[in-house]
């Protein structure tokens, strides 16, 4: 190693004239193979207040846990109408939606099998640097095997699941909160 | 082609800022508060999304020529290298890069600074690293502009760099900034790490090797990105 690496800095207030031409409202086609569900919620600051002007990066596996793009091995390359990337900004009620197919489980580098997950990068305003979540899914019993999830403190993982809704169980519900009570699990790497 | 998944190294200590930095306003409610928490890397986030030229038009690699007259202000030629740690390019890499124009004034519906808009600039772009990790477009130099953030605040030139490296935990958001610039000691954002020398790493430098005589002034930056081990482990079946 001979480079240290560039600083991480604020995407500032006005980052959609530079990113939004990769707005999209669906991590892959309507034809892409899987359980179809939508996730929507909301990003809350530190008072509670919406934030209008956030952007989630959303990075998944398809319904077979491979990534496209990388070919995992045996079970060959993902499908063409499968992205596993969608570019989200919220509204100026600080809400996000999405449309997508629930992932399959992705191995560990030690071969065990993770649980159902969504990895989200969080860009905003007042961000030095990105940050980084997961959502899971409440009614998933693979959760209770995820190696990420168990390295949370207990109460603080509900914070990364994503919760059906009772009127439409193929939409779930996840809401960002930056802090105070329930402040959503960041992770390092 | 069979995978080499390598993780990545540790980040240095003090090569990028705490969420937390109370002199930059808006991170007080915006930072989190609770630590954040150490978990392995695994496939999803050692792959990562690959772009191509999908969602470019034409003139995303040069400022100047987006519309149907020559912008107002220093045209400029901006080049550099992305590499990582290990000082390895990083070909076809995503760089997005986005300004104000020459007034200090971003093509931004929330952006209220009484500066002229300029009608022949967007002010945005895009474009994919060579093989040799190389990129360059052409603009205009940015203005400083003034914000809210204490009494006569003023950001330095700037302008934003948006980057997709090999695998998720390269991704970067940056600024770059200008030599001589006379607020960058006054800047909380550019003055966020408490480390002049990785402060300094976000400053292009004048490269007269790539002005173009009578046209355009030149400058090179070039762009760090999270390294991985340089020993990869076999993938686990
Ligand atoms: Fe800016």
């Amino acid at each position: 190693m001979s480079f240290p690496a560039t600083a991480s800095q604020t995407v500032g207030p006005y980052f959609s004239i530079g990113l939004s031409y990769l707005n999209s409202v669906s991590v892959c086609a309507e034809s892409a193979e899987g359980e179809h569900i939508s996730i929507s919620g909301q990003v809350l600051d530190g008072d509670g207040v919406p934030v209008p002007d956030a952007q989630l990066e959303l990075w998944q596996a398809d319904d077979k846990g491979r990534f496209a793009g990388f070919d995992p091995g045996e079970s060959g390359a993902t499908a063409e109408d499968f992205q596993g990337f969608a570019r989200i900004p919220t509204d100026e009620r600080g809400v996000f939606r999405f449309h997508t197919i629930r992932p399959g489980t992705v191995v560990t580098l030690e071969g065990t099998s993770q649980a159902p997950h969504i990895v989200v990068l969080l860009f905003m305003r007042g961000l030095l640097k990105h940050l980084v979540t997961r959502i899971y899914f409440a009614n998933d019993p693979r959760n209770t095997g995820d190696p990420v999830l168990l390295t949370v403190p207990p109460e603080r993982r509900q914070t990364l699941l994503a919760e059906p809704t009772a009127e439409q169980p193929e939409q779930y519900r996840w809401d960002i909160r930056l802090q105070g009570e329930n402040e959503t699990v960041f992770f390092a790497y | 082609m069979k995978n080499k998944i390598s993780p990545f190294l540790p980040l240095r200590p003090g090569t990028q800022p705490d969420y937390l930095h109370p002199s930059y306003v808006s991170s007080i409610l915006r930072s989190p508060r609770q630590p954040l928490i150490v978990v392995p890397q695994t496939l999803s986030e050692l792959s990562g999304p690959v772009f191509g030229h999908n969602g470019f038009g034409e003139f995303d690699n040069d400022l100047t020529q987006q519309h149907a007259g020559a912008p107002l202000g220093e045209r400029i030629i901006v080049s550099g290298r992305v590499l990582d740690e290990n000082d390895r390019p990083v070909s076809r890499a995503l760089v997005e890069v986005w300004q104000a124009n020459a007034a200090g004034r971003y093509m931004h519906k929330k952006d209220q600074h009484a500066a002229p808009l300029d009608p022949n600039f967007s002010g945005a772009g895009r474009f994919l690293t060579d093989d040799s990790g190389y990129y360059r477009f052409v603009t205009i130099k940015p203005g400083a502009y003034p914000w809210k953030n204490h009494a006569n605040a003023w950001r330095p030139a700037h302008i934003h760099f948006s980057l997709f490296g090999a695998g998720l935990l390269t991704r970067l958001v940056t600024q770059m900034y200008f030599p001589g610039d006379p607020l960058l000691p006054y800047d909380p954002i550019y003055n966020c790490l408490n480390d002049e020398r990785a402060q300094q790493r976000m400053i292009s430098s004048f490269d007269l090797e790539n002005t173009v005589p009578d046209t355009a002034l030149a400058y090179h930056y070039d762009i760090v990105l999270r390294g991985r081990d340089a020993t990869p482990m076999e993938e686990q079946r």
